[in-house]
């Protein structure tokens, strides 16, 4: 194992470890961003232009589905063709304790000693935009340190899972046997932002139908001249078909129209998100020392005014 | 919501016991006191342990161990820290210690032991209040 001298905390250190190759200083760095602790604007402001180099690749589906398994194995196949890869793993908070349990690495054990691959587990921690954005800045910082693919694992079920992975460059959707009637479901939302099909579990009874539900699904929802994206079929668990879903998975992109709208649409994203954050941090300040919010509740609470027309009054100095 | 610092455990079990569910008690009970708890399963490596606590930059290592080998399994993981420029990692244990052993643990570096039966909450507890 690759020997680190313990890192000073502070953001430019950290970031200077970062560009140094030293994993602990990366671990460190992402921890403080993700915890929105001071300076971490000042950090991805100095991280920001070593980005852009690495490929990220969304990946998603229903619990169970198999995409630690085939995470795993996909950055096996992308090590052996000499690729540095991160690895975010995200799971939910609990909505009550705010805690969260992280499992994804246990299937993940094969590569954990390998100096080419870094995982980071990611808990939801509430926020819609604000996850999808921390795992951005965590891909940036893998990215950074010069991870060339990084594989962002979701469970593709809420609207927040959907808002992590469309951060990705690619999108790769997880389907497995015995799910078929759930592809009909799935078309609204997740449908739509899929690059890549994959039939994982191949190895059980039933794949060849969910494939031919998804090339349905598929047929439906295209355009008449647009390429409809692959599906593939995988089993993870008996190392089957991953090296044509990576060769997949790395081909470049032809369809570059459709990438450039899709480019655009991220960035303005991202610009909101970011306002939003930043917004709501400066009202929430600024509406608590200042005492118009605890005033406004108090005319609710007496029942003089509506939360619509308080809002409108609220707003009512900056626009 | 959940703004800010979250503490951060990595629930390993190193050695070759199949004995899960204590382990398994602990990280969701950990999960329900407002931890995020890193759960890696049976049979890790004491080098997997390490890189594993590097990465996700944990605040405290938890090892379940009922092999009886917690004497040079914590040793390895204490030292590869050390190596990795993460002592500052609190590292607990939990599991099957016999009383005359506890003290050499904590001479290595172990901060507490927590014999089989312990309430999650006890070390809930005891990880809040020492880091
Ligand atoms: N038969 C079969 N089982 C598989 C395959 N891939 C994964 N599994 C099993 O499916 C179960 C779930 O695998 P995971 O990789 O944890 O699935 P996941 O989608 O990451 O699960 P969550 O993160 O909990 O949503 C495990 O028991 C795997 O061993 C496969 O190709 N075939
Ligand atoms: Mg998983």
């Amino acid at each position: 194992m690759k020997i680190t001298k313990t890192v000073e905390n502070s953001w430019q250190s950290l970031v200077d470890g970062v560009q140094a190759g030293n994993i602990r200083a990366m671990a460190r760095l992402i921890t403080q961003v993700e915890n929105r602790e001071p300076g971490w604007k000042d950090a991805m402001k100095a991280i920001y232009p070593h980005t852009g180099s690495a490929r990220i690749l969304g990946i998603t589906g229903s619990p169970g589905a198999g995409k630690s398994t085939l995470t795993c194995e996909i950055a096996d196949e992308l090590v052996k063709r000499g690729h540095q890869i991160g690895i975010i793993a995200v799971d939910p908070s609990s909505p009550f304790s705010g805690g969260a349990l992280l499992g994804d690495r246990l299937r993940m054990k094969k590569i954990f000693t390998l100096k080419e691959v870094f995982i980071r587990s990611m808990a939801t921690r509430g926020t819609l935009g604000g996850m999808s954005q921390a795992a951005r800045d965590v891909a940036r910082i893998m990215d950074a340190f010069g991870k060339d693919v990084i594989l962002i694992e979701t469970v593709g079920v809420g609207q927040d899972e959907i808002e992590v992975v469309k951060t990705a460059d690619r999108v790769m959707m997880v389907c497995i046997p015995g799910q078929g009637d759930n592809i009909q479901a799935l078309k609204a939302g997740v449908m739509e932002i899929a690059d890549l099909y994959v039939v994982n579990k191949a190895d059980m009874p039933g794949a060849d139908e969910v494939m031919a539900d998804i090339y349905a699904m598929l047929e439906l929802s295209s355009e008449a001249g647009q390429p409809t994206p692959p599906v593939l079929k995988t089993s993870a668990l008996k190392n089957q078909g991953i090296r044509e879903l990576v060769a997949t998975l790395m081909a470049d992109s032809t369809e570059s129209n459709r990438h450039d709208d899709k480019e655009e649409m991220r960035i303005k994203e991202e610009i909101f998100s970011l306002v939003e954050d930043e917004v709501l941090r400066f009202l929430r300040r600024r509406w608590e020392e200042n005492g118009e919010i605890a005033e406004a509740a108090r005319q609710m609470i007496e029942q003089k005014k509506d939360p619509y027309s308080i809002v409108a009054e609220l707003l009512n100095q900056f626009i | 919501m959940n703004e800010g610092k979250k503490m951060r455990v990595l629930m390993a079990k190193p050695g070759l016991d199949g004995h899960e569910r204590g382990a398994h008690v602990v990280a969701h009970g950990l999960r329900d006191a407002g931890f995020e708890v890193i759960y890696t399963g049976l049979r890790q490596t004491t080098a997997q342990i390490v890189n594993t606590a590097v990465q996700e930059d944990v605040d405290v290592v938890g090892l379940s161990i009922l092999s009886g080998a917690h004497l040079s399994l914590s040793q390895k993981v204490i030292d590869g820290l050390k190596n990795a420029g993460a002592e500052d990692v609190m590292v607990i244990i939990g599991g099957i210690v016999p009383d005359e052993d506890i003290p050499s643990l904590k001479k290595m570096g172990v901060r507490e032991v927590f014999t089989a039966g312990t309430p999650v909450s006890e070390i809930a507890n005891f990880i809040t209040r020492s880091t």
